[in-house]
Protein backbone atom coordinates (compact mmCIF):
# COMPACT_ATOMS: atom_id res chain seq x y z
CA UNK A 1 0.00 0.00 0.00
CA UNK A 2 1.06 3.57 -0.61
CA UNK A 3 2.08 5.53 2.49
CA UNK A 4 3.08 9.17 2.66
CA UNK A 5 4.47 11.02 5.63
CA UNK A 6 6.95 13.72 6.53
CA UNK A 7 10.34 12.53 7.71
CA UNK A 8 12.75 15.15 9.05
CA UNK A 9 10.80 17.85 7.27
CA UNK A 10 10.83 16.13 3.87
CA UNK A 11 7.71 14.57 2.36
CA UNK A 12 8.22 10.89 1.48
CA UNK A 13 5.95 8.49 -0.39
CA UNK A 14 6.56 4.73 -0.48
CA UNK A 15 4.84 1.54 -1.47
CA UNK A 16 5.16 -0.74 1.57
CA UNK A 17 3.72 -3.93 3.00
CA UNK A 18 1.24 -2.90 5.72
CA UNK A 19 3.06 -5.07 8.27
CA UNK A 20 6.35 -3.17 7.84
CA UNK A 21 7.37 -1.66 11.16
CA UNK A 22 8.31 2.01 11.23
CA UNK A 23 11.84 1.27 12.48
CA UNK A 24 12.52 -0.94 9.44
CA UNK A 25 10.92 1.57 7.09
CA UNK A 26 13.21 4.31 8.35
CA UNK A 27 16.33 2.15 8.24
CA UNK A 28 15.83 -0.15 5.26
CA UNK A 29 13.65 1.90 2.91
CA UNK A 30 14.77 5.45 3.67
CA UNK A 31 18.34 4.54 4.65
CA UNK A 32 18.11 6.51 7.90
CA UNK A 33 20.15 4.08 9.96
CA UNK A 34 20.68 6.51 12.83
CA UNK A 35 17.54 5.05 14.41
CA UNK A 36 18.74 1.87 16.03
CA UNK A 37 16.82 -1.37 16.13
CA UNK A 38 17.34 -3.13 19.43
CA UNK A 39 15.13 -5.44 21.45
CA UNK A 40 12.08 -5.59 19.16
CA UNK A 41 9.80 -5.76 22.22
CA UNK A 42 9.20 -2.08 23.16
CA UNK A 43 11.63 -2.38 26.05
CA UNK A 44 15.01 -0.96 25.15
CA UNK A 45 14.03 2.32 23.50
CA UNK A 46 16.93 2.39 21.02
CA UNK A 47 14.35 2.89 18.24
CA UNK A 48 12.71 5.98 19.77
CA UNK A 49 11.77 8.61 17.19
CA UNK A 50 9.40 11.55 17.45
CA UNK A 51 5.93 11.09 15.96
CA UNK A 52 4.25 14.50 15.79
CA UNK A 53 6.81 15.66 18.34
CA UNK A 54 6.23 12.87 20.88
CA UNK A 55 8.70 10.05 21.58
CA UNK A 56 7.46 6.65 20.38
CA UNK A 57 9.11 3.26 20.03
CA UNK A 58 9.24 2.77 16.27
CA UNK A 59 9.49 -1.03 16.60
CA UNK A 60 5.89 -1.00 17.79
CA UNK A 61 4.33 1.26 15.16
CA UNK A 62 3.26 -0.04 11.77
CA UNK A 63 4.49 2.16 8.93
CA UNK A 64 0.95 2.90 7.66
CA UNK A 65 -0.01 4.10 11.14
CA UNK A 66 2.53 6.92 10.69
CA UNK A 67 0.99 7.87 7.34
CA UNK A 68 0.02 11.54 7.25
CA UNK A 69 2.10 12.28 10.32
CA UNK A 70 5.47 13.90 11.01
CA UNK A 71 8.40 11.71 11.98
CA UNK A 72 11.66 13.09 13.34
CA UNK A 73 14.78 10.96 13.60
CA UNK A 74 18.22 11.58 15.06
CA UNK A 75 19.44 12.64 11.61
CA UNK A 76 17.41 15.84 11.98
CA UNK A 77 19.27 17.10 15.03
CA UNK A 78 22.32 18.51 13.23
CA UNK A 79 21.24 21.33 10.91
CA UNK A 80 23.42 23.35 8.53
CA UNK A 81 26.63 22.51 10.35
CA UNK A 82 25.19 23.18 13.81
CA UNK A 83 24.67 20.53 16.44
CA UNK A 84 21.54 20.39 18.55
CA UNK A 85 22.46 21.27 22.16
CA UNK A 86 21.55 17.72 23.23
CA UNK A 87 24.23 16.41 20.87
CA UNK A 88 26.81 18.80 22.25
CA UNK A 89 25.68 17.93 25.80
CA UNK A 90 26.42 14.25 25.17
CA UNK A 91 29.88 15.26 23.91
CA UNK A 92 30.59 17.57 26.86
CA UNK A 93 29.39 15.23 29.61
CA UNK A 94 30.39 11.82 28.28
CA UNK A 95 26.75 10.92 27.62
CA UNK A 96 27.63 7.96 25.46
CA UNK A 97 29.90 4.98 25.79
CA UNK A 98 29.11 2.29 23.18
CA UNK A 99 26.58 4.66 21.57
CA UNK A 100 23.88 2.11 20.79
CA UNK A 101 21.14 3.70 22.87
CA UNK A 102 22.28 7.24 22.02
CA UNK A 103 19.93 8.07 19.07
CA UNK A 104 16.87 7.19 21.15
CA UNK A 105 18.23 9.01 24.19
CA UNK A 106 18.90 12.13 22.10
CA UNK A 107 15.36 12.12 20.70
CA UNK A 108 13.74 11.66 24.11
CA UNK A 109 15.94 14.44 25.44
CA UNK A 110 14.97 16.75 22.57
CA UNK A 111 11.25 16.12 23.17
CA UNK A 112 11.68 16.67 26.92
CA UNK A 113 13.46 20.01 26.45
CA UNK A 114 10.90 21.14 23.85
CA UNK A 115 8.16 20.62 26.46
CA UNK A 116 10.14 21.50 29.58
CA UNK A 117 13.24 23.70 29.03
CA UNK A 118 14.28 23.50 32.70
CA UNK A 119 13.81 19.88 33.74
CA UNK A 120 14.80 18.55 37.15
CA UNK A 121 17.04 15.49 37.32
CA UNK A 122 13.91 13.47 38.13
CA UNK A 123 12.18 14.86 35.03
CA UNK A 124 15.14 13.70 32.90
CA UNK A 125 15.19 10.26 34.52
CA UNK A 126 11.45 9.91 33.95
CA UNK A 127 11.81 10.96 30.30
CA UNK A 128 14.46 8.31 29.60
CA UNK A 129 12.91 5.64 31.84
CA UNK A 130 11.73 3.68 28.81
CA UNK A 131 15.26 3.38 27.46
CA UNK A 132 18.05 1.07 28.41
CA UNK A 133 21.76 2.02 28.42
CA UNK A 134 23.59 -1.28 28.78
CA UNK A 135 26.81 0.58 29.52
CA UNK A 136 24.75 1.92 32.47
CA UNK A 137 25.88 5.48 31.86
CA UNK A 138 22.68 7.01 33.17
CA UNK A 139 24.32 9.60 35.41
CA UNK A 140 26.29 10.98 32.46
CA UNK A 141 23.18 10.96 30.28
CA UNK A 142 21.24 12.97 32.87
CA UNK A 143 24.14 15.44 33.12
CA UNK A 144 24.29 15.69 29.31
CA UNK A 145 20.61 16.61 29.09
CA UNK A 146 21.06 19.17 31.87
CA UNK A 147 24.04 20.65 29.99
CA UNK A 148 21.76 21.03 26.94
CA UNK A 149 19.11 22.72 29.11
CA UNK A 150 21.71 25.24 30.30
CA UNK A 151 23.05 25.86 26.77
CA UNK A 152 19.94 26.05 24.56
CA UNK A 153 21.62 27.48 21.44
CA UNK A 154 22.85 25.29 18.55
CA UNK A 155 26.60 24.72 18.55
CA UNK A 156 28.91 24.71 15.47
CA UNK A 157 29.75 21.13 14.59
CA UNK A 158 33.41 20.22 15.10
CA UNK A 159 35.71 19.72 12.14
CA UNK A 160 35.90 16.06 11.19
CA UNK A 161 38.90 14.35 12.78
CA UNK A 162 39.92 13.07 9.38
CA UNK A 163 38.99 14.00 5.79
CA UNK A 164 35.67 12.91 4.33
CA UNK A 165 35.85 9.63 2.43
CA UNK A 166 38.56 8.18 4.62
CA UNK A 167 38.34 5.82 7.55
CA UNK A 168 40.50 6.57 10.58
CA UNK A 169 42.75 8.76 8.43
CA UNK A 170 43.27 5.98 5.85
CA UNK A 171 41.89 6.45 2.36
CA UNK B 1 13.64 -10.03 13.53
CA UNK B 2 10.11 -10.05 14.86
CA UNK B 3 7.51 -8.90 12.35
CA UNK B 4 3.77 -9.49 12.22
CA UNK B 5 2.28 -11.94 9.72
CA UNK B 6 1.00 -10.42 6.46
CA UNK B 7 -2.12 -8.33 6.93
CA UNK B 8 -4.40 -5.80 5.29
CA UNK B 9 -4.64 -2.34 6.84
CA UNK B 10 -7.55 0.07 6.73
CA UNK B 11 -8.28 3.31 8.55
CA UNK B 12 -11.66 4.00 10.09
CA UNK B 13 -13.10 7.49 9.68
CA UNK B 14 -15.68 7.27 12.48
CA UNK B 15 -16.94 4.83 15.11
CA UNK B 16 -19.80 3.73 12.87
CA UNK B 17 -17.34 3.28 10.00
CA UNK B 18 -15.14 1.09 12.25
CA UNK B 19 -18.13 -1.06 13.25
CA UNK B 20 -19.22 -1.32 9.60
CA UNK B 21 -15.71 -2.48 8.67
CA UNK B 22 -15.72 -5.06 11.49
CA UNK B 23 -19.05 -6.42 10.21
CA UNK B 24 -17.89 -6.52 6.61
CA UNK B 25 -14.43 -8.00 7.23
CA UNK B 26 -15.56 -10.62 9.75
CA UNK B 27 -13.85 -12.26 12.70
CA UNK B 28 -10.34 -12.01 11.23
CA UNK B 29 -10.45 -8.23 11.63
CA UNK B 30 -9.16 -6.46 14.72
CA UNK B 31 -9.19 -2.87 15.84
CA UNK B 32 -5.79 -1.32 16.47
CA UNK B 33 -5.46 1.83 18.57
CA UNK B 34 -2.12 2.41 20.32
CA UNK B 35 -1.03 -1.07 19.25
CA UNK B 36 1.30 -1.58 22.20
CA UNK B 37 -0.49 -4.74 23.34
CA UNK B 38 -1.64 -6.07 19.98
CA UNK B 39 1.56 -5.57 17.94
CA UNK B 40 3.83 -7.50 20.34
CA UNK B 41 1.27 -10.35 20.29
CA UNK B 42 1.27 -10.23 16.49
CA UNK B 43 5.06 -10.37 16.36
CA UNK B 44 4.95 -13.52 18.49
CA UNK B 45 2.11 -14.96 16.36
CA UNK B 46 -0.11 -15.08 19.44
CA UNK B 47 -2.48 -13.00 17.33
CA UNK B 48 -2.70 -13.16 13.53
CA UNK B 49 -5.51 -10.86 12.41
CA UNK B 50 -5.90 -10.67 8.64
CA UNK B 51 -7.21 -7.12 8.77
CA UNK B 52 -6.29 -4.27 11.05
CA UNK B 53 -8.72 -1.39 11.43
CA UNK B 54 -6.76 1.64 12.65
CA UNK B 55 -8.95 3.90 14.81
CA UNK B 56 -6.30 6.49 15.64
CA UNK B 57 -8.03 9.05 13.39
CA UNK B 58 -11.03 8.91 15.77
CA UNK B 59 -9.10 10.83 18.42
CA UNK B 60 -11.54 13.77 18.31
CA UNK B 61 -14.52 11.44 18.69
CA UNK B 62 -13.17 9.01 21.26
CA UNK B 63 -10.57 10.83 23.33
CA UNK B 64 -12.06 12.85 26.17
CA UNK B 65 -12.49 13.07 29.91
CA UNK B 66 -15.76 14.80 30.76
CA UNK B 67 -18.12 14.99 33.69
CA UNK B 68 -21.78 14.24 33.05
CA UNK B 69 -23.93 14.51 36.18
CA UNK B 70 -22.53 12.08 38.74
CA UNK B 71 -20.34 10.25 36.24
CA UNK B 72 -16.94 10.83 34.74
CA UNK B 73 -16.91 9.62 31.16
CA UNK B 74 -13.61 8.69 29.58
CA UNK B 75 -13.34 7.97 25.85
CA UNK B 76 -11.80 4.64 24.92
CA UNK B 77 -9.08 6.25 22.78
CA UNK B 78 -7.80 8.44 25.61
CA UNK B 79 -4.09 7.73 25.83
CA UNK B 80 -2.17 6.79 28.97
CA UNK B 81 -0.35 10.10 28.86
CA UNK B 82 -3.63 12.03 28.73
CA UNK B 83 -4.93 10.05 31.71
CA UNK B 84 -1.69 10.71 33.61
CA UNK B 85 -1.80 14.45 32.96
CA UNK B 86 -5.53 15.04 33.51
CA UNK B 87 -6.24 17.28 36.51
CA UNK B 88 -9.95 16.52 36.32
CA UNK B 89 -9.25 12.82 36.63
CA UNK B 90 -6.85 13.18 39.55
CA UNK B 91 -9.27 15.44 41.41
CA UNK B 92 -11.80 12.62 41.74
CA UNK B 93 -9.62 9.59 41.11
CA UNK B 94 -5.97 9.96 42.20
CA UNK B 95 -5.83 6.16 41.75
CA UNK B 96 -5.46 6.77 37.99
CA UNK B 97 -2.30 8.83 38.44
CA UNK B 98 -0.88 6.28 40.90
CA UNK B 99 -1.41 3.58 38.29
CA UNK B 100 -0.33 5.54 35.22
CA UNK B 101 2.97 6.43 36.84
CA UNK B 102 3.88 2.74 36.93
CA UNK B 103 2.45 1.70 33.57
CA UNK B 104 5.26 1.08 31.06
CA UNK B 105 7.24 4.24 30.17
CA UNK B 106 6.68 7.64 28.52
CA UNK B 107 7.03 6.56 24.84
CA UNK B 108 4.64 3.64 25.40
CA UNK B 109 2.22 5.86 27.33
CA UNK B 110 2.22 8.27 24.37
CA UNK B 111 0.57 5.56 22.25
CA UNK B 112 -1.36 3.14 24.48
CA UNK B 113 -5.04 3.79 25.20
CA UNK B 114 -7.54 3.11 27.98
CA UNK B 115 -9.80 1.09 25.67
CA UNK B 116 -6.90 -0.95 24.34
CA UNK B 117 -5.70 -1.72 27.85
CA UNK B 118 -9.14 -2.92 28.97
CA UNK B 119 -9.83 -4.92 25.79
CA UNK B 120 -6.48 -6.67 26.09
CA UNK B 121 -7.90 -8.15 29.34
CA UNK B 122 -4.50 -9.13 30.64
CA UNK B 123 -4.95 -10.40 34.21
CA UNK B 124 -2.07 -8.20 35.37
CA UNK B 125 -3.16 -5.06 33.52
CA UNK B 126 -3.30 -2.03 35.80
CA UNK B 127 -6.22 0.01 34.42
CA UNK B 128 -8.51 -3.02 34.53
CA UNK B 129 -7.84 -3.20 38.23
CA UNK B 130 -8.41 0.56 38.60
CA UNK B 131 -11.75 0.39 36.77
CA UNK B 132 -12.84 -2.64 38.83
CA UNK B 133 -11.95 -0.77 42.03
CA UNK B 134 -13.99 2.26 40.94
CA UNK B 135 -17.01 0.17 39.89
CA UNK B 136 -16.76 1.55 36.36
CA UNK B 137 -18.97 0.42 33.53
CA UNK B 138 -18.07 -0.09 29.88
CA UNK B 139 -20.01 1.20 26.89
CA UNK B 140 -19.87 -1.29 24.02
CA UNK B 141 -21.17 -0.21 20.64
CA UNK B 142 -22.33 -2.35 17.72
CA UNK B 143 -24.48 -1.69 14.67
CA UNK B 144 -27.63 -2.35 16.75
CA UNK B 145 -26.68 0.33 19.27
CA UNK B 146 -24.98 0.61 22.63
CA UNK B 147 -24.99 -1.58 25.69
CA UNK B 148 -23.44 -0.87 29.05
CA UNK B 149 -21.82 -3.64 31.11
CA UNK B 150 -20.18 -3.74 34.53
CA UNK B 151 -16.50 -4.64 34.87
CA UNK B 152 -17.53 -8.07 36.22
CA UNK B 153 -19.55 -8.67 33.05
CA UNK B 154 -16.85 -7.17 30.84
CA UNK B 155 -14.20 -9.76 31.72
CA UNK B 156 -14.95 -13.29 30.60
CA UNK B 157 -11.47 -14.57 31.40
CA UNK B 158 -7.84 -13.93 30.49
CA UNK B 159 -7.64 -12.00 27.20
CA UNK B 160 -11.39 -12.39 26.74
CA UNK B 161 -14.03 -9.69 27.07
CA UNK B 162 -17.74 -9.16 26.45
CA UNK B 163 -16.92 -7.13 23.32
CA UNK B 164 -18.26 -9.10 20.34
CA UNK B 165 -16.47 -9.52 16.99
CA UNK B 166 -18.41 -6.65 15.38
CA UNK B 167 -18.42 -4.36 18.42
CA UNK B 168 -16.06 -1.88 20.01
CA UNK B 169 -15.55 -0.43 23.45
CA UNK B 170 -16.19 3.31 23.14
CA UNK B 171 -16.35 4.70 26.66
CA UNK B 172 -15.72 3.97 30.32
CA UNK B 173 -18.10 5.51 32.86
CA UNK B 174 -16.99 5.98 36.44
CA UNK B 175 -19.46 6.93 39.17
CA UNK B 176 -18.44 10.00 41.20
CA UNK B 177 -19.38 9.54 44.85
CA UNK B 178 -18.87 12.12 47.58
CA UNK B 179 -16.78 11.56 50.68
CA UNK B 180 -14.21 9.22 49.25
CA UNK B 181 -10.75 8.81 47.83
CA UNK B 182 -8.69 6.05 46.28
CA UNK B 183 -5.18 4.77 45.63
CA UNK B 184 -3.17 2.21 43.68
CA UNK B 185 0.08 0.38 44.34
CA UNK B 186 1.96 -2.35 42.57
CA UNK B 187 5.06 -4.41 43.03
CA UNK B 188 6.99 -5.06 39.83
CA UNK B 189 10.41 -6.50 39.14
CA UNK B 190 11.73 -3.47 37.28
CA UNK B 191 10.42 -0.04 36.25
CA UNK B 192 7.42 -0.23 33.93
CA UNK B 193 7.09 -4.00 34.09
CA UNK B 194 3.93 -6.03 34.51
CA UNK B 195 2.77 -6.36 38.09
CA UNK B 196 3.90 -9.21 40.29
CA UNK B 197 0.80 -8.15 42.21
CA UNK B 198 -1.09 -4.87 42.31
CA UNK B 199 -3.99 -3.50 44.32
CA UNK B 200 -6.38 -0.61 43.95
CA UNK B 201 -8.56 0.60 46.81
CA UNK B 202 -11.44 3.05 47.03
CA UNK B 203 -12.87 4.19 50.34
CA UNK B 204 -15.92 6.30 51.17
CA UNK B 205 -16.75 7.68 54.62
CA UNK B 206 -20.03 8.87 56.14
CA UNK B 207 -19.74 12.26 57.83
CA UNK B 208 -16.21 13.33 56.92
CA UNK B 209 -12.81 12.06 57.98
CA UNK B 210 -14.07 11.28 61.50
CA UNK B 211 -16.99 9.24 60.21
CA UNK B 212 -17.45 5.53 59.63
CA UNK B 213 -16.78 3.59 56.44
CA UNK B 214 -19.76 3.85 54.12
CA UNK B 215 -18.19 1.63 51.47
CA UNK B 216 -14.84 0.19 50.48
CA UNK B 217 -13.80 -1.50 47.26
CA UNK B 218 -10.60 -3.33 46.40
CA UNK B 219 -9.47 -4.50 42.94
CA UNK B 220 -6.50 -6.82 42.52
CA UNK B 221 -4.34 -7.50 39.47
CA UNK B 222 -2.11 -10.47 38.59
CA UNK B 223 -3.52 -12.80 41.25
CA UNK B 224 -6.19 -14.64 39.24
CA UNK B 225 -7.44 -15.27 35.71
CA UNK B 226 -8.94 -11.77 35.55
CA UNK B 227 -8.55 -8.61 37.56
CA UNK B 228 -10.91 -9.12 40.45
CA UNK B 229 -12.92 -7.09 42.91
CA UNK B 230 -13.22 -8.38 46.47
CA UNK B 231 -16.86 -7.82 47.59
CA UNK B 232 -16.17 -9.48 50.96
CA UNK B 233 -14.01 -6.47 51.89
CA UNK B 234 -16.94 -4.09 51.38
CA UNK B 235 -19.11 -6.30 53.61
CA UNK B 236 -16.44 -6.51 56.32
CA UNK B 237 -15.64 -2.79 56.46
CA UNK B 238 -19.06 -1.12 56.12
CA UNK B 239 -20.10 0.73 59.26
CA UNK B 240 -16.71 0.45 60.95
CA UNK B 241 -14.47 3.39 61.76
CA UNK B 242 -11.42 3.59 59.50
CA UNK B 243 -8.47 2.18 61.41
CA UNK B 244 -5.26 0.24 60.98
CA UNK B 245 -7.07 -2.85 62.34
CA UNK B 246 -9.88 -2.55 59.80
CA UNK B 247 -7.42 -2.14 56.90
CA UNK B 248 -5.33 -5.07 58.15
CA UNK B 249 -8.44 -7.24 58.23
CA UNK B 250 -9.22 -6.16 54.64
CA UNK B 251 -5.69 -7.23 53.73
CA UNK B 252 -6.25 -10.66 55.26
CA UNK B 253 -9.48 -11.05 53.30
CA UNK B 254 -7.73 -10.00 50.06
CA UNK B 255 -4.91 -12.51 50.63
CA UNK B 256 -7.43 -15.31 51.22
CA UNK B 257 -9.81 -14.36 48.42
CA UNK B 258 -7.39 -14.19 45.49
CA UNK B 259 -6.08 -17.10 43.41
CA UNK B 260 -2.47 -16.47 42.40
CA UNK B 261 -0.22 -19.06 40.80
CA UNK B 262 3.49 -19.65 41.21
CA UNK B 263 5.43 -18.47 38.17
CA UNK B 264 8.63 -16.67 37.20
CA UNK B 265 7.49 -13.53 38.96
CA UNK B 266 6.97 -15.13 42.35
CA UNK B 267 5.42 -17.89 44.37
CA UNK B 268 1.75 -18.19 45.23
CA UNK B 269 2.52 -17.46 48.89
CA UNK B 270 4.52 -14.33 48.02
CA UNK B 271 1.73 -13.00 45.80
CA UNK B 272 -0.87 -13.64 48.52
CA UNK B 273 1.33 -11.74 50.93
CA UNK B 274 1.58 -8.86 48.45
CA UNK B 275 -2.19 -8.85 47.83
CA UNK B 276 -2.77 -8.46 51.56
CA UNK B 277 -0.07 -5.89 52.13
CA UNK B 278 -0.92 -3.76 49.09
CA UNK B 279 -4.62 -3.84 50.02
CA UNK B 280 -3.78 -2.60 53.52
CA UNK B 281 -1.50 0.13 52.19
CA UNK B 282 -3.82 1.42 49.46
CA UNK B 283 -6.77 1.59 51.87
CA UNK B 284 -4.56 3.55 54.28
CA UNK B 285 -3.44 5.89 51.48
CA UNK B 286 -7.04 6.44 50.38
CA UNK B 287 -7.98 7.30 53.98
CA UNK B 288 -5.00 9.64 54.28
CA UNK B 289 -6.13 11.42 51.11
CA UNK B 290 -9.62 11.93 52.55
CA UNK B 291 -8.07 13.48 55.65
CA UNK B 292 -5.70 15.69 53.64
CA UNK B 293 -8.54 16.98 51.50
CA UNK B 294 -10.46 18.00 54.61
CA UNK B 295 -7.42 19.80 56.00
CA UNK B 296 -7.00 21.66 52.72
CA UNK B 297 -10.73 22.42 52.64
Amino acid sequence: MQVSMTVNGEPVVSDVEPRLLLVHYLRDVLGLTGTHWGCDTSNCGACVVLLDGEPVKSCTVLTPMAGGHEVRTVESLEQDGYLDPVQQGFIECHGLQCGFCTPGMLMSARALLDANPKPTDDDVREAISGQICRCTGYRSIVRSVQWAAEHPDPVPAPEPAWPAGTVGGLS
Amino acid sequence: MQVPAPLEYVRATSVSDAIGLLERLGEEARIIAGGHSLLPMMKLRLATPEYLIDVNDLHDELSYIRRTGSQLRVGALTRHRELLESEELVEHFPIFRDAERVIADPPVRNRGTLGGALCQADPSEDLSSVCTTLNASCVIRGSAGERVVTMEEFYRGPYETAVGPAEMLTEVRIPIRRGGSNAYAKVDRRAGDWAVTAAGAALWLDGGADGVIADARVGLAAVGPSTTGIPAISAALQGRPPSAEAFAEAGRIAAESCSPTTDGRGTEAYKRHLAGELTRRTLATAYQRIQEREVLG
